[in-house]
């Protein structure tokens, strides 16, 4: 399937409608993705037809549904290239799926005296969690590395911080929702390695953005998000390794995570069921199937080669603005811009774009920390493309951003 | 393109946006209380001088927002000067109707002219992620005359 946007985009039932009489130009894509009809068809169809409940019943309706579950799960791991589907924990989102690695692994395996290595550049589900991990007197002690004024992880201060061989886990965002910074993960995966530490991406903007390939990465953990995917919400993944999870505790218990239970005593089930407690999101992970086998068919490298395209424009346009600022200029990233507009406020500057139909997000992006450090306490405006953006909506942005300077000149 | 936004930011407001008056910091008060809007990321500080009877003798601000609250912030302190805290309360009450519903049935009796001032933010109500912006000085300000001194609008 060749990439031509027209079509793509005539796949998006939200797409084709106006917002206060104008086209939508949505540019919130890295908040949530918009769903392809494929999508939307897929989870109609599951609740029409193939619906109950999971892993329960001995009758055609739950069988069908239980392989539908396992099927998806199946098509999320050929995606990434995982060596074996039971490396996919299904979970709600990607808070969920870090806050799994926290709390099992975290606790669990990690021992007092040892460190988790973060960055400056963290969304907070990727740094609220080891705090917490941290402040519970645990003797675990929390790391930040600092990010450049270019917006770039500093490699030297990851070396300098994990030089004492005390960190026992690195977790790391793979691209930031502020900076659009791509991180160097094989790097990363070989630097922590070295240190005898074992390392978590936090994939939720990268696995959108880029073909990521666990067996060639060599990572230990890699969380994601569907809905930032294009699949629904409701649903996310830890991508974990056998081993790690045959050693993690589960997080939450109850329903078919069990093997065997009596009244005093469990043995849980095998990975990853130990960690799916409960009614799973069953019909979001047909959706989330669906999705990846629409990006699947366009084909990642066709969708990170638009997304080139779009950040090479966009970088363009916007140097264009006179006072405006763009928050990290790394070499390698993805369509995620924040910026500021010397004379307008991020919220007022959102409002107004609002008006021309454009919709972007106004605010510190649950990246305050990275905020601060930039000196923007105040928040930035932030763009973000999807595979459906055009060159053409870029264009509209930059001239919307124009007008609302002298707007508020 | 931003035409029908005039409703919104009326001259008035881009005007105090701009340059907020008693934009500063009261040395000798004797009431200052921070509002913080978490979700955006405005903040502000708001300092009263209290006349012996009570009354607002000053009120001055500082701090970060976007042109609304800043606005908002700004002629809430020339309106309140010379008020009782019973008035200032009425006011907050009255404005926050305002903002939220772009109508205040009950202003045209006693504080009429000052609600007739603060009048120009009226168009927030289109704007339901915006009202907070208008309303986090009246919460500082509650929360100053009552002794507290955090307010958050979120
Ligand atoms: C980098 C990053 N990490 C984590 C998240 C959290 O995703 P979710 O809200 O789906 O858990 C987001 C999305 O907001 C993100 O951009």
């Amino acid at each position: 399937m060749s990439f031509d946007i027209q079509c793509i985009r005539q796949d998006f039932p939200i797409l084709q409608q106006q917002i206060r009489g104008k086209p939508l130009v949505f540019l919130d894509s890295g908040a949530s993705a918009q769903k392809p009809r494929a999508v939307i068809d897929a989870m109609v169809r599951c609740m029409e037809e193939r619906y109950a409940n999971v892993h329960r019943g001995a009758y055609f309706l739950s069988e069908a549904a239980t392989e539908a579950y396992e099927a998806a799960r199946g098509a999320v791991a050929r995606f990434i290239n995982a060596a074996d589907p039971r490396e996919v924990i299904f979970t709600p989102n990607s808070t969920a799926a870090i806050n799994l690695v926290a709390h099992s692994w975290g606790r669990g395996v990690l021992r007092p005296g040892q460190a988790v290595l973060i960055s400056e550049m963290e969304h907070h589900a990727n740094l609220v969690p080891w705090q917490m991990l941290r402040d519970e007197g645990r003797g675990i002690e929390l790391r930040v590395a600092r990010v450049t004024d270019a917006g770039e992880l500093d490699l030297e201060d990851v070396a300098a911080k994990l030089a004492d061989g005390k960190v026992g886990l690195v977790a790391i965002t793979h691209m930031s929702n502020v900076l659009g910074t791509v991180t160097p993960a094989e790097r990363l995966v070989r630097m922590a390695h070295d240190a005898g530490a074992k390392i978590l991406f936090d994939g939720s903007q990268a696995a959108v953005h880029r073909r990521v390939d666990m067996q060639a990465l060599g990572a230990d953990f890699y969380a994601f998000t569907g809905h930032k995917l294009y699949g629904p919400t409701g649903i996310g993944v830890l991508w974990a390794r056998l081993e790690h999870q045959e050693r993690m505790p589960p997080f939450l218990g109850g329903g078919d995570m069990i093997a065997m239970v009596t009244i005093d005593r469990t043995e849980w089930a095998a990975p990853p069921a130990k960690f799916e407690a409960g009614t799973p999101p069953i019909i979001e992970a047909v959706g989330l199937h669906a999705a990846v086998d629409y990006v699947s068919a366009i084909g990642m490298p066709a969708v990170e080669a638009h997304e080139r395209r779009l950040v090479d424009h966009a970088m363009r346009r916007l140097s264009d603005i006179e006072s405006l600022g763009l928050l990290g200029r790394a070499q390698d990233r993805g369509g995620v811009f924040a910026f500021s507009l010397d004379n307008a406020h991020p919220h007022d500057l959102a409002t107004l774009l609002d008006r021309a139909g454009i919709a972007v997000r106004a605010g510190r992006h649950c990246a305050e920390p990275l905020h601060t450090r930039f000196g923007m306490e105040g928040g930035t405006v932030r763009a973000s493309f999807g595979l459906y953006t055009t060159e053409g909506e870029i264009d509209y942005l930059a001239e919307a951003l124009s007008k609302a300077r002298e707007f508020f000149a | 393109m931003f035409d029908d936004l005039r409703d919104l930011y009326q001259e008035v407001i881009l005007d105090h946006g701009r340059k907020p008056r008693n934009f500063r910091r009261l040395e000798d008060a004797d009431r200052s209380a921070r509002g913080d809007n978490p979700m955006c990321g405005d903040r502000l500080e708001l300092y009263l001088k209290l006349a012996p009877d009570g009354s607002i003798a000053d009120a001055a601000f500082q701090g970060r927002g976007c042109a609304i609250s800043t606005a908002s912030a700004s002629l809430m302190t020339e309106t309140v000067k010379g008020k009782s805290a019973g008035q200032a309360h009425a006011l907050a009450e009255r404005f926050r109707e305002l903002a939220m519903t772009g109508t205040c049935p009950d202003c045209g009796t006693d504080l009429a002219e000052e609600m007739e001032r603060l009048q120009p933010l009226s168009g927030v109500h289109e704007f339901p992620s915006r009202v907070k912006c208008a309303t986090l000085a009246w919460h500082t300000l509650n929360a100053a005359l009552e002794g507290a001194k955090e307010a958050s609008s979120e």
